[in-house]
This record gives structure tokens, C-alpha cells and sequence, in this order.
């Protein structure tokens, strides 16, 4: 067996339980996010190869949203980027899962996300934190990538996506995803006026700027610190 | 979205992620930045919410998008789980359409 961090144990039942839960959540987001894509006009190959190598929902969303709305693929790319700085501390977090092979530790990389870290970090053992990374990442990366193949061949065939509400899917996604980060008041402040701020500056800036000159809504922190 | 875009997004992605474990040891983000960092991710995924749901084409979108958006996020608030947000959603926004309220 090439995996060097299998414990004698497969993972346990109820890992494998909550693995499939999370897949289930994010394969929902996954055909969603691929029907979304097609139904607004970009091939189909696209949001699959991006699937593959981003695989980071909140970015993949967020630089289609930009590109959607007409946003330059330079603001696109920018709000996606900017979305994933916080896998930089998700890495120093979950550094010591990643260990081994040179290969290892390039593929580890890649599987790091949002709920591949919050399964690691539950664990205390080194062996279970590993075990735990392992099966959520390559169950997710699995599970995600057919999932959004599963939206855009359902986007391909289904002409008229927007009977079925798919249009209220993406919304929806980005606020669940920033919901644990809002319970800080001020950062409920600053998510609100860059939010006004945003809609409000969508018909007289160029597509993509708005959503990036939320950022602005920030100063709310430095207020009264 | 040209191939190019994709790449660089995938590439800065990588840089994010490989980042953490190759500085292990080195560095340790100070937390009032990493705390600013993830302000500045909800920001934006609200603002994105926000206009996404609102708008389209540079104008008002109509009613029935941020109706499902506005049912989903009462949902996400009280702890309903995910799938189930997701779909009230679309379910709330194709409803009204159906209703004839876009």
C-alpha cells in the first residue's frame, strides 16, 4: 500500500459517516456550481478542468460569478485569489499531516480545504489527524469533480435553468460559506457596507469592480480600535 | 474565461496551499492578520452574494432570486443543514416564477 499513513484500522465508521455527509453537502454546491457555469454561457470543459485544478468552491464560484456578470477575467482571478489566502494559515495548521514523499506532500496540498482541515484539526492523534485529512480529501476531490460534471451535463440538457431557481443556488452558497466568519460584529459591519456599496456601484462600474470595492467596506476594523 | 485565467488562479491556489507546510517552522501568520484575511473573505463573499442576487446585466434582477436567496439565508442562520439551504433556494426562487412573481 502506497499509504504510508493508513493506520491498522481503515477509518472508522463514523468518519466515514461524516465524510459522506460532507460530500453529499458539497456535491449539491458541485452540480450547482457546473450547471451554473454552462447555463450562463461557458463551455462546458471549463468548469471541469477548474474543478480539477482549483478545487476551492468559494474561489470557483466567485471568479465565475465575476466572469458571469462581465467582470474582466483579471478581477476574476483576483477575487478568486483573494479567497484562498486563507489556505495559507490552513496550511501551517495541518503542515504535519502533509508529510512524507515529495508527492505526498504536493497532492496534500492540493486537497487542502475548508473541510479536509476541520476534519484533520478534530483529531488529537497524529495517526488520526492523517487518517482523517486522507479519507475527507480524497473522498471530496472525488465526490466534487463528478458532481460538477453530473451540473454540467444536467446544465447542458435542462435549457431553461432558471425555472428551476438554479440562479438562487449561488447566493445562497456564498452566504452559507461566509455565515461562520460574520458572527464577529464588526466584521458583520464591514460585510454589510461592502455589500451595500457593492450593489449600488454594479450599474455605473465596470463588472467585477464592485464586488472587489466592497473590500473598502473593511475600514469598518480600524473604526474605534 | 480564457485558459490563461484558470492557470493563474489554479497557480496562486497551489502558492496558498503549499505555502503553509513548506514555512512550517519559519513563519506563523500573526493572528490579528489572519483574522483580517478571513474578514476580508466574508467581505467579499457577501458583496458577491449581495449583487448576485440582485442584479443582473447591470440592472435589477427582479424578486423571486432574492426571495429564495433571503428564505436560505434565514435557514443557514438557524443551523439548518447545508444541502437543505442550498435547495430551499432554488426550490423558494422556482416556486415564484411558477407563481409568475419574477
Amino acid at each position: 500500500m502506497w499509504m504510508s499513513w493508513r493506520t491498522p484500522r481503515g477509518p472508522g465508521r463514523e468518519l466515514r459517516r461524516d465524510v459522506a455527509l460532507v460530500c453529499l453537502a458539497d456535491g449539491i454546491v458541485a452540480v450547482s456550481f457546473g450547471a451554473t457555469a454552462v447555463a450562463g454561457g461557458l463551455p462546458g470543459w471549463l468548469p471541469v478542468l477548474m474543478s480539477l485544478v482549483v478545487f476551492a468552491g468559494g474561489a470557483q464560484f466567485a471568479a465565475v460569478g465575476v466572469v458571469l456578470a462581465g467582470g474582466s477575467p483579471v478581477a476574476a482571478v483576483a477575487a478568486g485569489a483573494l479567497l484562498n489566502t486563507r489556505l495559507l494559515p490552513y496550511g501551517l495548521g495541518v503542515a504535519d499531516v502533509t508529510t512524507g514523499r515529495w508527492w505526498t506532500r504536493l497532492l496534500g496540498a492540493h486537497l487542502t480545504t475548508d473541510e479536509t482541515v476541520a476534519f484533520a484539526l478534530r483529531q488529537r492523534e497524529p495517526a488520526a489527524r492523517r487518517m482523517a485529512f486522507w479519507t475527507c480529501g480524497l473522498a471530496l476531490f472525488s465526490a466534487w469533480n463528478v458532481a460538477v460534471l453530473l451540473g454540467v451535463l444536467a446544465g447542458t440538457a435542462v435549457k431553461n435553468t432558471a425555472a428551476f431557481g438554479l440562479d438562487a443556488t449561488f447566493p445562497a452558497v456564498l452566504l452559507a460559506l461566509a455565515l461562520p466568519t460574520l458572527a464577529d460584529m464588526r466584521t458583520r459591519a464591514a460585510a454589510g457596507t461592502g455589500a451595500a456599496a457593492a450593489v449600488a456601484l454594479t450599474p455605473v462600474l465596470p463588472a467585477g469592480l464592485p464586488v472587489l470595492a466592497a473590500l473598502g467596506g473593511l475600514a469598518w476594523l480600524w473604526r474605534r480600535r | 474565461m480564457p485558459l490563461l485565467a484558470i492557470a493563474v488562479l489554479a497557480a496562486f491556489t497551489f502558492a496558498f496551499r503549499l505555502a503553509g507546510p513548506l514555512l512550517r517552522d519559519r513563519v506563523s501568520v500573526p493572528p490579528g492578520a489572519q483574522r483580517l484575511l478571513g474578514s476580508a473573505a466574508a467581505v467579499l463573499l457577501v458583496a458577491l452574494a449581495a449583487t448576485s442576487a440582485l442584479t443582473q446585466d447591470r440592472g435589477f434582477g427582479g424578486w423571486a432570486r432574492p426571495a429564495g436567496v433571503l428564505v436560505a439565508a434565514v435557514l443557514a442562520v438557524r443551523r439548518v443543514p447545508f444541502p437543505v439551504v442550498v435547495l430551499a433556494a432554488a426550490v423558494v426562487t422556482a416556486l415564484l416564477r411558477l407563481g409568475g412573481l419574477h
